[in-house]
């Protein structure tokens, strides 16, 4: 398992647009959308479902992170992006710091033994520092992209 | 549960727990647990097979993986020790993170997956 099966680079966003945390979401989910990721007509009931379960209990868990997700019947197998904001996100993360990567993942109903499998890979990488270091200082989808495929091919980063 | 007390100050506690939930330990039950962890002062690290992760830190118990059937050994060291381990457990086995354990298959899915 690796980044490139589930991150679909097209739809990375290297500085997001939005500066609050459902704007984030939006484009996030609508990137993917437009990437022909999550069917049709499914883009603004996702949206809802992924802010709403980000109410429940934020994902943002410090160190600039936040990784937003829900399952939803709209994919078959597990889809990802990323975005990133040089100026920061309020996530009300758990370190109260603000966001400056956010990887959105939309699983499958029926499958909770490969989202934990995903979640595994993504916190492998987003522990080491130097991981979280390059993604900030990504400014465009092929460094993101890049990034991403180094990690899969090298677990130390 | 074993529980060795070298010293009033350091008690190391340990025990075996299986991921019962269907949907194993997932952010949501993984934030559970870090909770209750920060909720002591004795260390605690929670291991499967591979890995050892402090159970303190909600990246690093993401990592886990562990899904329904998994079996995960928590272990504290420190004054409070047993109240940790014994909540965890409560927490894990117990209250199964107060989420729905599997459903038992019913004749009917099994035939159907057969004809599949």
């Amino acid at each position: 398992m690796g980044f490139a099966d589930f991150v679909c680079f097209e739809a990375l966003i290297p500085e997001l647009q939005a500066t609050d945390r459902d704007g984030a979401i939006a484009e996030l989910v609508s990137a993917l959308d437009e990437a022909g990721q999550l069917g049709k007509g499914n883009c603004e009931v996702i949206t809802r479902a992924v802010i709403k379960r980000e109410k429940e209990a934020s994902t943002g868990m410090g160190k600039g992170i936040a990784v937003p997700h829900v399952k939803h019947s709209a994919v078959k197998d597990i889809v990802a992006t990323i975005g990133c904001s040089s100026g920061g996100i309020d996530f009300a993360a758990l370190d109260k710091q603000p966001v400056y990567s956010v990887i959105l993942l939309i699983s499958p109903l029926d499958n909770p033994d490969k989202h934990l499998q995903t979640m595994e890979h993504v916190f492998k990488h987003l522990r080491q520092e130097k991981f979280r270091k390059f993604l900030r200082q990504s400014q465009t989808t092929e460094e993101i992209e890049s990034l991403l495929r180094e990690a899969d091919e090298n677990p130390q980063l | 549960m074993q529980t060795e007390q070298d010293s009033p100050q350091r008690v190391v506690c340990e025990a075996s727990v299986e991921i019962k939930n269907a949907d194993g330990l997932h952010m949501r039950p993984a934030m559970q647990f870090v909770d209750i962890a920060n909720q002591f002062d004795c260390d605690i690290n929670v291991s499967n097979e591979e890995n050892t992760v402090d159970g303190k830190s909600i990246m690093q118990m993401s990592m886990l993986a562990a899904t329904c059937g998994t079996k995960l050994k928590i272990r504290a060291e420190g004054a409070d020790a047993k109240e940790a381990v014994d909540a965890l457990r409560e927490l894990v086995v117990d209250k199964h993170f107060d989420e729905p354990m599997p459903k038992k298959r019913s004749r009917k899915e099994k035939a159907k997956d057969l004809k599949e």
